[in-house]
């Protein structure tokens, strides 16, 4: 049995969300979601949690939630960094904005700060190439980037 | 130039609002909607010659038609909102501006081809996004836009919002509907012949945020008032996006068959810094390059395109100024789909990471005349060996990259 339990309120959603599938094994990402929310990252006993909930192997939860870029299978920083490295991006200086935050925060981009406060990625496509450079920010967007708005935001939290 | 269909209410403080939207049009076409069979509806779509505006460009309402009259489980309507092709978010526009225009056109088509279910599934990083529909859908359930009986009529429709994790190939709508039924979004095989998708067994038809969104106006307005803008072959509107070295980057909405330098220069402002444009990717990542000699004659609509060797797409523009290395932007892209790919193919999913690997031997001065060579040859193996588009497209861009700009591709590398 598995040592992780979703909140009080998780499981009101996951009750609630059954009834707007055809079949639970839709749940998959949802509760994932929620697990994440939850705890930060989602944990093999999580995988387990839900593998149970869902009627599935763990095995099977686990090759789901590997697949998707954005589930955390281990804890990160409590900031989470994600710069879009592609093309409108790269064009309108995405490049520069990068390293500025490198040097700023003193760890590399697949990183995470020692204090455990900034994680540091590259993303694929926001979708936000019309206010390149972008990055989002834990749930949040930031757009046109520059150097400036970087430093405003991180002195604030550093 | 610009022409407001979709975009109309998109500057007004508060579109998102329920109160606001109703005030300003939204849900008007319930009451004529209601009183049209639902194949009626159909053929009024059919005949605005509303095309997909995700990507393909598929007839819409021929799309719909695809449903069998009989069938056993339920027909369900699922909104691709998983807009994630590099140069492209317009999308995002409707969903934060006016999101019960969204609503409104998911109860027209839900209506059309029978479904009492409708699910939108949006890209993960959509946060804010997935919030603003959520509330609006909420908005609309409380006063009876959805639920059991829509606006007081004998129709009832329940709609759900699915957030996605962050995977580029579900935005295929064969992979969106396998991570809907909660798996990893792996492309299905294709039927030989036309038929629906299906989610859990059920007939579905998976459209795009903008192409619903324009269903609307047509229910509206009728299709002859659709059918007055753009082209015979592409009629209506689009919301083409502007990103790269352009001084007015956005969203703006055009009818199909406007001039692509009259856009770049009136709408766009003109390339960036005052420079000279190099090229331009006309539709999303996934439409093959263009030099700027090349696009004068070209205008917006999916024949000019596709007579120029490109295509139109998802609309969004990327445009490349006369200073960028186009070995460099390949490179960027290929980064893009070696880490897209889904995996499931072995041509696509070693030959993407072979290309992007040759690029960064090239472009570290390592590479030779062999190497570009190479790189042909790994598009050849990419191109129809695999479930979906994907692999095909990527080796059409790719080629299209060597073939332009081989000059620079020569630079680079060593006899």
């Amino acid at each position: 049995m598995s040592e992780f339990k979703f909140s009080e309120e998780n499981e009101k959603k996951f009750q609630e969300l059954l009834k707007r599938y055809p079949d639970r094994a839709s749940l998959s990402l949802p509760s994932l979601w929620m697990i994440q929310y939850q705890e930060g990252w989602i944990s093999e006993e999580a995988m387990v949690f839900l593998a149970d909930k869902l009627g599935t192997s763990p095995m099977d939860i686990q090759g789901i939630a590997s697949f998707y870029t954005m589930f955390n299978l281990e804890p990160i920083g409590k900031y989470h960094i994600q710069v879009c490295k592609t093309l409108s991006c790269k064009l309108c200086g995405s490049e520069k904005i990068k390293s500025h935050i490198e040097n700023k925060l003193g760890v590399k981009f697949g990183e995470t700060t020692k204090d455990m406060k900034f994680t540091l990625t590259e993303v694929e496509c926001l979708g936000s190439c019309g206010t390149a450079p972008a990055m989002s920010f834990n749930d949040d967007y930031v757009e046109n980037l520059t150097v400036e708005k970087i430093d405003e935001l991180l002195d604030t939290l550093k | 130039m610009i022409v407001k269909i979709v975009s109309k209410n998109f500057d007004i403080e508060n579109s998102h609002k329920l109160e606001v939207a109703v005030k300003n049009g939204r849900y008007s076409s319930l009451n004529k909607l209601f009183t049209m069979t639902p194949e009626e509806v159909t053929k009024e779509v059919i005949a605005s010659g509303l095309r997909g505006k995700g990507g393909g460009g598929a007839a819409t309402g021929n799309k719909w038609q695809l449903i069998p009259d009989e069938h056993e489980k339920p027909t369900y309507l699922v909104i691709n909102a998983d807009e994630s092709e590099p140069g492209t978010f317009k999308d995002r526009q409707i969903m934060e501006y006016d999101p019960h225009l969204l609503i409104e056109g998911i109860i027209n088509s839900s209506y059309a081809i029978g479904a009492h279910h409708a699910y939108i599934y949006i890209r993960g990083e959509y946060v804010f996004w997935a919030k603003r529909m959520q509330e609006a859908i909420d908005e609309a359930y409380e006063v009876g836009y959805l639920g059991e009986k829509i606006a007081g009529h004998d129709y009832a429709l329940d709609l759900t919002l699915h957030r996605g994790a962050g995977a580029y190939i579900c935005g295929e709508k064969s992979a969106l509907l396998e991570s809907l039924e909660g798996k990893r979004g792996h492309p299905r095989l294709k039927p030989q012949q036309k038929e629906p998708e299906w989610f859990f067994g059920g007939p579905t038809v998976v459209n795009n945020v903008e192409t619903i969104a324009s269903v609307p106006y047509i229910i509206n307005e009728g299709f002859e008032a659709y059918r007055a803008h753009g082209t015979d072959c592409s009629p209506g509107t689009m919301l083409f996006g502007l990103s790269g070295h352009i001084k007015n980057p956005g969203v703006y909405e055009l009818p199909f068959g406007v001039s692509m330098t009259e856009v770049i220069e009136k709408i766009g402002g003109g390339v960036k810094d005052g420079k000279k444009l190099k090229a331009v990717i006309p539709g999303g990542s996934s439409c093959a390059i263009l030099r700027a000699d090349e696009i004068n004659d070209i205008t917006l609509d999916y024949e000019s395109l596709q007579e120029h060797g490109s295509s139109l797409g998802t609309g969004g523009m990327i445009f490349i100024d006369e200073d960028t290395s186009i070995p460099e932007s390949m490179k960027n892209l290929f980064e893009f789909y070696h880490h897209e790919s889904c995996g499931q193919c072995t041509p696509c999913r070693e030959g993407c990471g072979w290309v992007d690997k040759i690029l960064g031997k090239i472009l570290k001065g390592k590479g030779s005349l062999k190497d570009y060579d190479t790189m042909l040859d790994a598009c050849e193996m990419l191109n129809g060996k695999t479930i979906c588009v994907f692999a095909p497209s990527v080796a059409y861009i790719a080629d299209s990259y060597l073939a332009k700009f081989k000059n620079e591709f020569d630079v680079l590398c060593k006899e």
